[in-house]
């Protein structure tokens, strides 16, 4: 599971603040039907922090970074989004959705356009980007996920890993203020992992405030700056990954640790 | 005991595939005579073609009547024994065309078919020039000059009341705008059958389902007969446009069903990526989902496309006198009786609606082509 990603020493850049908060979530609870899928979630994140959530499958991990961005609706409590309050007014849902960038499982990339197609369509069609200068940028992005040779082909031409650092470079043509994960590298092929953790590791260095759902441990010790361990809908226990790894507390998390650390 | 161990010296390069067929012989060889079975059904092919060929051929070409010494008015269809009578295709070529649309004002419809066919080019053929321009030159300007160049009344052009329109002409007016109006029709209902508000939903589910339940000739009975019974005394809207409104409601119900099975194909995760973009659900729609869905319903579409075009025919049951029509109403001609001039009018007629059909059916497999994007995720 452990995956090496290539920076030697923790860049200056990772500074996490102390006053802006760019996430908060108090006393948030969910029901899919009569399921209670999260249960009295308490979650406050800073500027510039990576946040790892690791957990078992029906935990509820998924479920809880989608209700930031409003993919789900929460039944009670708050989301606060870099200081707007989801509620069901729909004005507010888009602002929010313009500073929060979200990157899946399996890339939804937008197959009937071109890589460069499916990278300007938001900025444009959003933001009202003229169509040159939204290409200029979409080609630096390309260019800092390492495929700008690509721009031209259709999603269906790419390999996996290629997909993802397509759909993370489409997020960042958004420009967020927040990066949402949701198990980015768990469809793809053991050898394009670490393509596409290299890219999210810049972009942790680069100061993104990130929140990912994933398996990939190597990447929380390296990256992450605190590790939230779910079950059954809510947060057993969460510290830095030093501590979370070497000392856990919880039984549950020792339980799941000792299940995927081999 | 084997041994288990192996490490590959060196890897093999890329070589071509066996050549095991060339050449003519080898691909009858595989393709007509592979088995027993096969070669059984290839003669049998083979006889009845052979058996078929002669007779059709005498029919069409070998007995057929091309000319009339008299001056195409039958006489030369009359022997006994005779093939295909064309001659009374060439007599009444003009009636199948334009129906009863007076013969001095019949270069408006051929200008208004020119116009017509210089202006859906663009919009056809991919990467010309003008597209935007076209498209609204086609779809807003078209409609209103093709109606004043066919009806006349303005500009000193001679009235020419729907009655009189017919022929090809009238079948084509009638499924171009059937199909051009079915269609963001037949969108709408999709979407609304969707929609999350229950009396939009419910009323897009009870005209699909009303529309979809009755035969169109029903449809067009009740446009023709019944409707002019609920109108105030002396407004009677004109008989064509009845027919054709009530044509475009019945197929975009058939559209609707068709589009919708191509929104329940879309995966969740191209709604979600598109709301993760801000995109509101306009866009989202507009701009991610119905251009996936419609490409890949293209077939369906298209189905409905040549039913509606075929369909046009029913309009004859209310006397509007498109192709099948004026070719049935020419063929009961008590001046041309002969035994074959009937038979070739609708030889003639299933040719001209294969025609078109078939060009459609080809036009509809190269869009897929061309807009096939590899394989989807």
């Amino acid at each position: 599971m452990t995956v090496q990603t290539d920076i030697a020493a923790p860049p200056s850049k990772m500074t996490v603040s102390d006053t802006h908060v760019a996430i908060e979530i108090r006393k948030m609870n969910k029901w899919y039907g009569s399921f209670h899928v999260l249960r009295d979630i308490d979650l406050k994140v800073m500027q510039g922090e990576r946040i790892v959530i690791a957990g078992p499958s029906g935990s509820g991990k998924s479920t809880l970074i989608r209700c930031i961005n409003r993919l789900e609706e929460h039944q009670e409590g708050d989301i606060i989004v870099d200081g707007i309050e989801l509620t069901n007014d729909l004005r507010r849902i888009d602002e929010v959705r313009r500073e929060v960038g979200m990157v899946f499982q399996h890339f939804n990339l937008f197959p009937h356009l071109t890589v460069l197609q499916n990278l300007t369509l938001a900025p444009i069609w959003v933001r009202g980007m003229p169509k040159a200068e939204a290409e200029a940028t979409a080609m630096q992005y390309l260019e800092r996920v390492k495929i700008p040779e690509q721009a031209n082909k259709f999603p269906g031409q790419l390999s996996g890993g290629q997909q993802q650092r397509v759909a993370i470079a489409r997020s960042l043509c958004m420009n967020p203020k927040i990066m949402l994960f949701d198990e980015p590298t768990s469809a793809l092929d053991p050898e394009m992992i670490k393509e596409v953790l290299d890219v999210m590791v810049h972009l942790a260095e680069e100061g993104m405030t990130m929140i990912c759902v994933t398996h990939e441990m190597g990447f929380a010790r390296q990256v992450a700056n605190r590790v939230i361990f779910m079950d059954q809908g809510q947060i057993i226990e969460q510290d830095e990954p030093e501590k979370f790894f070497s000392n856990p507390q919880h039984e549950r998390t020792k339980l799941f640790l000792s299940q995927i650390l081999h | 005991m084997t041994d288990l161990s192996f490490v590959r010296g060196e890897i093999v390069g890329q070589r071509p595939a066996p050549r095991r067929s060339t050449g003519a012989v080898a691909w009858m060889k595989n393709n007509l005579f592979s088995s027993v079975g096969n070669t059984i059904m290839t003669v049998a092919s083979v006889l009845f073609v052979l058996w078929l060929i002669p007779p059709l051929y005498n029919f069409l070409i070998g007995d057929a009547v091309f000319t009339d010494p008299e001056g195409l008015r039958g006489q030369a269809c009359r022997i006994e024994g005779v093939g295909a009578c064309w001659v009374f295709i060439r007599a009444r070529f003009g009636f199948f065309m334009y129906g009863f649309y007076p013969d001095s004002e019949i270069w408006r419809v051929n200008l208004m078919f020119a116009i017509g066919i210089v202006l859906i080019i663009p919009l056809l053929v991919p990467k010309m020039p003008f597209v935007r321009t076209a498209a609204v030159l086609f779809f807003v300007v078209y409609p209103v000059v093709a109606y004043f160049l066919m009806a006349g009344g303005i500009f000193g052009l001679r009235q020419v009341p729907t009655g009189q329109w017919g022929g090809l002409t009238l079948t084509l007016i009638i499924s171009l705008i059937g199909i051009i109006l079915s269609m963001p029709i037949g969108i709408l209902l999709a979407l609304g059958r969707q929609s999350r508000l229950p009396i939009i939903k419910a009323c897009c589910v009870g005209f699909i389902e009303l529309w979809r339940a009755v035969p169109l000739i029903t449809v067009l009975f009740m446009a023709a007969v019944m409707f002019p019974l609920f109108m105030p005394r002396g407004v009677s809207p004109d008989t064509l446009l009845r027919a054709i409104i009530g044509i475009v409601l019945f197929e975009s119900a058939y559209m609707a069903e068709v589009v919708r099975g191509g929104l329940q194909a879309m995966p969740r995760g191209q709604y979600e990526a598109s709301a993760a973009l801000g995109l509101n659900k306009v866009k989202t729609m507009g701009l991610i989902i119905l251009p996936q869905a419609l490409k890949h319903v293209i077939p369906g579409i298209v189905n409905t496309f040549i039913a509606l075009f075929k369909d046009t025919s029913l309009v004859s049951i209310i006397g509007i006198f498109e192709l099948l029509n004026t070719v049935r109403a020419a063929g009961s001609d008590v001046n041309w009786s002969s035994p074959t001039h009937a038979v070739t009018g609708y030889i003639f007629a299933a040719f001209v609606f294969w025609i078109f059909c078939f060009g459609m059916s080809r036009y509809s497999i190269y869009m897929e082509g061309r807009l096939h994007t590899g394989h989807k995720r």
